[in-house]
């Protein structure tokens, strides 16, 4: 189990932001939405459980600790998301080399913070 | 042919080298993330459209049939590719074999009761006489 010839680790290599950053934060942001699904069944279950849960679940949401962190859901969901597609792009073998990788990783935070604003923009005009 | 092992036998016996699996959770990985991606869009789309409604309106939404299954549809597969992912992260990154172990039992044990509680949250709204 021990001493086993290993390949060089990642401090080994410098990488781009585009590729060493941007990955280990698909990682975070993952683990982080788990705990977003976790306030989405909480939710359902608030609504199960009948009018004044769901008040106080909806209180709960709406208040400034739990806006800041819908906020960052939205933006872990849209990165976790459009970064997803790039991997899943990544499986079948395309857009490998360093130039189309760069361009898809800006792509990716261009449509993350897009995406959110777009998000939180229709949020408030439709309330 | 016969294949020769270059394992040593002590090798063989710390199940070093491949374990021969690993293929179909890399498959269900990027199954579950592609089916994923419509769904999550739906769903973003319809929270945006449910923003500030009331009780009324929103029990209504999920008793809609079709709701109803993209919203299960939701739970079951988000869960699913919650607790691979939680999985990997695990395996890459607890490196006490038995506390590896107890961490990704109990994180499985927690995730499968919260995926089945909410789907009966689900059920209970668009069965049930709330």
């Amino acid at each position: 189990m021990h001493k086993r010839p290993l390949s060089p680790h990642l401090q080994i290599y410098k990488m781009p932001m585009t590729a060493g950053l941007m990955s280990i934060t698909h990682r975070m942001t993952g683990v982080f939405l788990v705990l977003g699904t976790l306030a989405l069944s909480y939710w359902l279950m608030a609504i199960a459980a009948g009018v004044n849960a769901y008040l106080q679940a909806q209180q709960l949401l709406a208040s400034v600790p739990g806006l800041v962190l819908l906020f960052l859901w939205s933006v872990a969901l849209f990165y976790h998301f459009c970064n997803g597609i790039r991997h899943l792009f990544w499986d079948t073998g395309a857009g490998f080399d360093l130039k189309q990788g760069q361009i898809s990783g800006y792509f990716v935070l261009f449509m993350t913070i897009f995406l959110t604003c777009l998000t939180w923009g229709i949020a408030f005009l439709g309330t | 042919m016969h294949t020769p092992d270059l394992r040593s036998p002590i090798a063989r016996v710390h199940s070093l080298g491949s374990a021969r699996s690993g293929t179909e959770v890399f498959v269900a990985q990027r199954l579950t993330a592609i089916a994923l991606i419509p769904l999550i869009i739906w769903f973003m789309v319809s929270i945006l459209s449910l923003v500030g409604a009331d009780y009324e309106t929103v029990v209504a939404w999920i008793r809609a049939p079709w709701v109803t299954v993209f919203l299960i549809l939701l739970m079951l597969i988000l869960f699913y590719h919650a607790l691979l992912g939680l999985k990997e992260v695990i395996q890459d990154y607890v490196h006490h074999e038995i506390l590896k172990t107890i961490t990704i039992v109990s994180m499985q044990f927690f995730v499968i009761t919260i995926a089945l509680a909410s789907v009966l949250a689900i059920l209970r709204i668009a069965l049930g006489g709330i």
